[in-house]
């Protein structure tokens, strides 16, 4: 039986921060938009962002954009694309004041104007003072804007599938991506969905590791899809650990509670980054900080009868300033580690957080890929959001810019993809093989008969990235890590499921994302092989140096023999100076 | 430790079932994780989750009675056997998954998105303190239905109470200063049923995860409906 079909002008994967925007500019043009989520709209990850959102408003402290894009690209390690930053650094303030006229419930100071917090990494004057450049609703950031985002996108009548799966791309001979075969969850039955424009908004994929602040639908999937049409992942071997995830549990503790004043402390009671960061102290860059903390704990000053944890400690600002600013925090900490932050201080230690790395983009939101001489766009093809990679986090993000990322990427794709659809009216056709390539992991997995479950197979995909691409990597942890992703690759192959039935079957859901998981994770793993330096969250002991002669330049991983290219780093911004690769220091 | 949990597929089940569990009990569990160690052993029970923290509102369950979270709260407060069910009062679609949607229209009804006549300021709509503050206690909201799914008149008339989440929404938009469509809200709540057929039973805010408070925001809409009158 041949597969229902539907049609419209555009369609759009992930309804987190990234494909919404892009969805609202694209339904208040008139345009036919879908919407594709797993989840419904408001659960996306991006509800579970805390501190807030980067821009200069210059609210509270002196700001302006070309300090923001100062921080940002020293914060990068030299890695991002500055004319992408500088972009990004300019449309912020617009970006935010846009979202606050969409209803985003923001803090405010005692004028009425928009309340902005201190972040890690964030400075006056090109590397001076200290700057307050947070844009935040108490410690919600992520949930107001989401919901914000969901609201202003029932008003625009946008047409949402609301627990429907991705499972892969079409995308025909001539390379053009003409939509995506999808999945309803609470049926079980498949659907083709023809676009002229495809976006990938599906987010970040810290499931990849064991131990992380990622919900579970983080699996990388929009990252997979792209692999599996041919497309390179960029930058991979990036991956960001935020210091302060709950000891033992994963769940984040926003930086925004040591941009409210809240520290850390050994088990000497000893604030120890003042030796580590003297002048930027615990709002140093977060690989900064997320290395002192494991450095600290090998040699030997964790607290806790293990000694495997530090102390974030809170209570020197008062009950009240913790109830106002950081709610939030204030409950997760009571609930999963049992403290409450007004009164005693919090165990933490470094958790899988973010991906730098992902689908290569132009600053238009374009999906770009090498050509013999140089690079061309995928036709129909978009991704914004933590999935993509416009490159403006380089090596190390920057608390704050990850919201910024998403919204202003998703606006801009948004606006791009109008002019697409303008000139390219007409769907192509699709032909029935382009359908029969796409459905394959679906059917892969109806076999039947006996092998290693799905939840196991993840767990082993898991510890193996967690023990061989962590924090600190050498060649020689790398190299074991890779000969068990291969051993693994033949437990995935055997793995069958139990329940074929269709009625909600998350266990088939669950497979699937298990195939992502492990190409995303094989892509950061074979990236993170070949870059024989240190650079921001990609720290080697054997190669303890940056090494801006051989290695400023984007890592490109191609699913196919598991090659690598690579591409040069756009230093040249679009109205400023370039900002030259200096040595690092907080 | 011993579950009971609630399992029903439209495929092969006519109607629902009780399925004992025994899970290892680890120190700091919470009842989302016996769920996980449930379906690890058991890929065929389902059930809604994704944060794992309390913000993403996927995982309202009724356990020995009370809707609550799976994700925030701990094994060890809860009283052995734990029998855990789907939300009560919508159709279930498997197992612990419940169909939604009236829930979701619901919420759609009031018109949940910030609306303004005048055209928007350069900068900020400027909003005092003061005036935000009124927001704490309704913009929370993660709309894991807990208290609609607990509330006798929104289990009576589903199609046609809204129920305290969509009021609560309503009163978070009335009550921001930058939205000038109070009136129209307001009028729209008039008539027996919409809002009036609350009866302040209180479930809805003893069992909310946020600690929030429907009860209290609906009172707010009575009596601004009542000043709006006279
Ligand atoms: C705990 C935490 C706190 C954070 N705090 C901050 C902060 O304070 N400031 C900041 O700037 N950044 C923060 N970040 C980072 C930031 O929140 C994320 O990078 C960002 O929200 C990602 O947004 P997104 O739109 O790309 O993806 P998401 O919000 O993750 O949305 C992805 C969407 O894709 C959908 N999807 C995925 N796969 C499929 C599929 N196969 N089929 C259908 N749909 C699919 C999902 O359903 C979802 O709708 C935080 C991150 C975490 C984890
Ligand atoms: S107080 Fe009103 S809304 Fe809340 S449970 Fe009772 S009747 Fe329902
Ligand atoms: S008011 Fe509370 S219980 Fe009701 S949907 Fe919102 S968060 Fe859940
Ligand atoms: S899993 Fe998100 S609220 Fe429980």
């Amino acid at each position: 039986m041949p597969l229902a079909r539907r049609r419209f002008d555009t369609l759009i994967i992930g309804a987190g921060g990234a494909g919404l925007n892009a969805a609202l500019q694209l339904a208040d043009s008139g345009l036919g938009v879908a919407v594709v989520s797993k989840v419904f709209p408001t659960r996306s990850h991006t509800v579970a962002a805390q501190g807030g959102v980067n821009a200069a408003l210059a609210n509270v402290l002196p700001d302006n954009w070309h300090w923001h894009m100062f921080d940002t690209v020293k914060g990068s390690d030299y890695l991002g694309d500055q004319d992408a930053i500088e972009f990004m650094c300019r449309e912020a303030i617009p970006t935010v004041y846009e979202l606050e006229h969409a209803g985003v419930p923001f803090s405010r100071l005692p004028d009425g104007r928009i309340y902005q917090r201190k972040f890690g990494g964030q400075s006056q004057n090109f590397g001076g003072e200290q700057a307050a450049r947070t844009c935040a609703a108490a410690d919600r950031t992520g949930h107001a804007i989401l919901h914000a985002l969901y609201q202003q996108n029932l008003r625009a009548k946008t047409h949402f599938f609301d627990e429907w799966f991705a499972i892969n791309l079409l995308r025909d001979a001539e390379g053009v991506v003409l939509g995506a075969l999808v999945i309803e969850i609470a049926s079980g039955e498949p659907l083709i969905i023809e676009a002229k424009t495809t976006l990938l908004a599906t987010g970040g994929c810290g499931q990849v590791f064991r131990t992380n602040s990622n919900a579970h639908i983080n699996t990388g999937d929009g990252m997979a899809m792209a692999l599996r049409i041919g497309v390179p992942l960029m930058d991979m071997e990036f991956f960001q650990f935020h210091p302060t995830g709950i000891a033992g549990k994963g769940m984040l503790i926003s930086e925004g509670v040591r941009g409210e004043g809240g520290y850390l402390i050994n088990k000497d009671g000893e604030r120890f980054m003042d030796r580590y960061a003297p002048h930027a102290r615990d709002l140093a860059s977060r690989d900064v900080v997320s290395r002192s903390i494991m450095t600290e704990i090998k040699e030997g000053r964790g607290c806790g009868p293990r000694g495997d944890y530090m102390l974030l400690k809170v209570d020197h600002l008062g009950e009240e300033v913790v109830a106002k600013r950081l709610p939030g925090i204030r409950e997760s900490s009571k609930i999963f580690a049992g403290v409450d932050p007004a009164h005693e201080p919090i165990p933490v230690f470094p958790t899988a957080h973010y991906s730098m790395g992902g689908i290569p983009t132009d600053r238009f939101g374009r999906v770009v890929v090498p050509e013999r001489h140089g690079e061309e766009t995928v036709p129909g093809l978009y991704a914004a959001g933590e999935c993509a990679c416009a490159s403006v986090h380089g090596a190390n993000r920057l608390g704050g810019n990850s919201l910024l990322d998403i919204l202003v990427f998703g606006r801009l794709a948004g606006k791009d993809i109008r002019e697409y659809v303008r000139e390219n009216p007409y769907h192509r056709d699709l032909d029935d093989a382009v359908v029969q390539a796409a459905i394959a992991p679906l059917e892969r997995w109806e076999q039947g008969g006996d092998g290693p479950g799905v939840a196991e197979v993840r767990a082993e995909l898991q510890r193996t990235m967690e023990d061989h691409a962590g924090v600190f990597r050498t060649d020689e942890i790398m190299r074991e890590g890779v000969d068990k992703l291969d051993a693994l690759r033949d437990r995935l192959a055997a793995a069958r499921l139990r329940d074929h039935s269709k009625a909600f079957n998350t266990a088939r859901i669950q497979a699937l994302e298990l195939d992502n998981l492990y190409d995303v994770g094989r892509a950061l793993a074979v990236s993170a092989l070949h870059r024989q330096e240190s650079r921001g969250a990609h720290s080697r002991p054997d190669y303890p140096e940056r090494d801006d002669k051989q290695w400023m330049k984007h890592s490109l991983y191609f699913k196919a023999g598991d090659a690598m290219d690579y591409k040069p780093v756009r230093t040249k911004p679009l109205t400023v100076e370039t900002f030259p690769p200096k040595p690092r220091v907080y | 430790m011993k579950f009971e949990i609630y399992r029903f597929h439209p495929e092969h089940d006519s109607k629902p079932r009780m399925q004992v569990y025994e899970v290892e009990i680890e120190r700091g569990m919470m009842l989302r994780d016996a769920l996980l160690a449930i379906q690890a052993k058991d890929e065929t029970f389902t059930f809604r989750h994704s944060c794992g923290e309390g913000v993403c509102g996927s995982d309202g369950v009724n356990v020995n009675g009370v809707n609550m979270l799976a994700c925030t709260t701990r094994v060890s407060d809860l009283k052995e056997p734990v029998q855990v069910r789907p939300l009560p009062g919508r159709p279930v679609i498997r197992d612990l998954v419940v169909d939604m949607s009236q829930f979701y229209k619901q919420y759609q009804s009031v018109d949940p998105w910030l609306q303004r006549n005048e055209p928007n300021p350069e900068r900020e709509i400027r909003q005092s303190p003061e005036q935000r503050d009124k927001l704490d206690g309704l913009y929370e909201c993660i709309m894991c239905a807990c208290c609609s799914t607990s509330c006798p008149s929104f289990w009576w008339n589903p199609d046609k109470f809204l129920g305290p989440q969509a009021l609560l929404t309503a009163a978070r938009f009335v009550l921001d200063s930058r939205d000038q469509a109070t009136e129209k809200r307001l009028d729209a709540l008039e008539g027996p049923y919409k809002l009036f057929r609350c009866h302040t039973i209180m479930s809805c805010v003893e069992v909310c995860p946020k600690g929030l408070n429907p009860t209290r925001a609906i009172g707010h809409l009575k009596a601004m409906m009542l000043k709006d009158s006279v």
